[in-house]
């Protein structure tokens, strides 16, 4: 094959290359080639150890607290609503800006665009959740080895997973790296904490009429709420559980509730990616 | 092989490519010559779709490359800055892109790798090499797969003499086997002695395209960087 090439006059060879060659499919998806690479350079990056180290530090700190492990998984709980997300969007963020050099360099190889975004997608994906395995899954092994624990963790993984899609969704639309981080902080501040404040001025402003389903409307339009009603649906706890937690139970029942809202938050996941995909397809570089 | 149509491309309200018509064939080393921000590093990214034009079309070999991208494993570029991931090492990085490309190339050319000797430095990391040492790793991956059209963004600029030689030697070499070359730099004497056609770019708009001969005797000068100087001169005064 070598010999006929190479005596073949270039123009024929480079006709006769793209015939043998395109229809022989490439060996494995390429995505997975250029993830190793990914995680190579953020692994590299001493925050995501770090972080690792914080989110430990916490959860044994607080199960260490209180003889009584669920009151020390609730601590956690309200620590992980506010922490993983801000991390993992801001983390993300930065990352994806960063990687501008790595990305440049792969979309002028043949490759798909498509590649290139969600194998920097995973790469985080995997990095961010080691971290969250290692530093809340661990201590929740140790203290607490039960179903409430898992769906906390599960909550924590879902989180991480969701924000980092916000994040490249927000980074492919900015080409300034302030501006960007400026945006993923503004996603994390209005999910964490203004949201619920507007879900409240709701109640109250319409409180005259039935909002059980806005209610349940309202919470599957936050992930961070998502993740808070699979948790207290498992927990069990009706005074904690909240208005939309109450809902979702009583509409769902516990085991379809929770189901129902992973579900919701895989989907907070999927959509923001597709379209930071599509975004990035068009995106000059 | 390589042929753009009216490309447009705006970037907010400047008007980088204004409808750029250019037919490049095998064979052929085309050299992109224009002033600072005239266009041509913006033409080049709309051939490696990189760019997204506003409006027109770019085909290689007949095949609409817009929105494809199988075709870039027929294009070697070397990047005006070759700007690479800080923590990797030269020698991973050779194997990271050679993964990627994995099923798409023939065997690796080591001709280039040899020369600058990349084995003296594979072990370094990116972030710790001189601007030189970079134009040479961006050369080597330009060449590595033997491809079928180079594409040179100011190949020479920081490199020694010695390796700007070894780098023009290359481009003979793979131009003598029938490559399509296309090469921008502002030091114009080093295009002269490789290159074909002149194509001048001046605020987005192709304004000639023509074999270096032609040009030559056009404004009587027998140097590249002399013809050039006159056509600029004679466009100052109309």
């Amino acid at each position: 094959m070598k010999s006929i090439e190479q005596e073949i006059a270039p123009e024929i060879r480079f006709a006769t290359m793209q015939h043998t060659t395109s229809k022989s499919p490439a060996a494995g998806n390429p995505i997975f080639r250029i993830i190793k690479y990914v995680l190579y350079d953020i692994l590299q990056n001493r925050i995501v150890i770090g972080y690792t180290l914080f989110l430990l530090a916490v959860s044994m700190g607080l199960f260490g607290l209180s003889d009584d492990p669920t009151k020390g998984l609730i601590s956690l709980l309200n620590i992980v609503l506010i922490v993983t997300p801000l991390v993992s969007v801001v983390f993300a963020t930065i990352h994806f800006y960063n990687a501008g050099e790595f990305i440049e360099l792969l979309a002028a190889q043949p490759i798909r665009r498509g590649v290139i975004v969600w194998s920097q997608f995973l790469g985080l994906v995997i990095a961010l959740l080691i971290a969250v395995l290692l530093g809340i899954g661990i201590p929740i092994a140790l203290y607490t080895p039960t179903a409430t624990g898992l769906s906390l963790l599960a909550a924590a993984m879902g989180l991480t997973i969701v924000f980092i899609a916000l994040a490249l969704l927000a980074s492919v639309f900015t080409r300034d790296k302030a501006k960007g981080i400026g945006v993923a902080l503004l996603l994390w501040f209005y999910f964490a904490l203004l949201y619920d404040a507007l879900v409240l001025f709701i109640l109250f402003s319409f409180a005259d009429y039935p909002l059980e389903k806005a209610t349940l409307i309202l919470a599957a339009l936050n992930p961070i709420d998502l993740a808070r009603v699979v948790v207290l649906l498992q927990m069990d706890i009706s005074a904690l559980m909240g208005y939309t937690g109450a809902l979702f139970r009583e509409w769902l029942g516990s085991s379809w509730g929770i189901v129902s809202a992973m579900g919701i938050l895989l989907l907070w996941a999927v959509a923001p990616m597709l379209l930071a995909v599509r975004v990035f397809r068009k995106k000059d570089l | 092989m390589l042929e753009s149509i009216q490309l447009n491309k705006s970037f907010g309200k400047l008007k980088v490519l204004d409808g750029v018509s250019v037919r490049m064939q095998a064979g052929q080393a085309v050299s992109f010559i224009g002033p600072n921000g005239s266009g041509k590093t913006t033409f080049i990214k709309c051939l490696l779709g990189l760019v997204i034009p506003d409006s027109g079309d770019v085909t290689m070999n007949g095949e609409h490359i817009l929105g494809n991208w199988d075709y870039r494993r027929h294009i070697g570029y070397m990047p005006q800055i070759g700007r690479y991931p800080d923590h990797i090492r030269v020698g991973q990085l050779f194997d990271m892109i050679q993964e990627i490309r994995r099923g798409t190339f023939q065997q690796v050319d080591d001709d280039l790798m040899r020369a600058f000797e990349v084995d003296t430095f594979a072990h370094k990391t990116m972030r710790t090499l001189s601007g030189g040492t970079r134009q040479k790793v961006s050369a080597c991956l330009a060449f590595m797969f033997d491809p079928a059209v180079l594409i040179l963004d100011e190949p020479t600029a920081g490199l020694d003499p010695l390796s700007s030689e070894i780098l023009k030697e290359k481009v003979l070499a793979e131009k003598a086997k029938g490559k399509l070359t296309l090469l921008t730099s502002h030091i114009l004497s080093d295009l002269d002695e490789l290159t074909t056609d002149v194509l001048y770019i001046m605020e987005g708009k192709v304004l000639f395209y023509q074999p270096i001969e032609q040009l030559k005797a056009q404004t009587g000068e027998d140097k590249l960087h002399r013809a050039i100087a006159n056509v600029m001169k004679q466009q100052a005064t109309a």
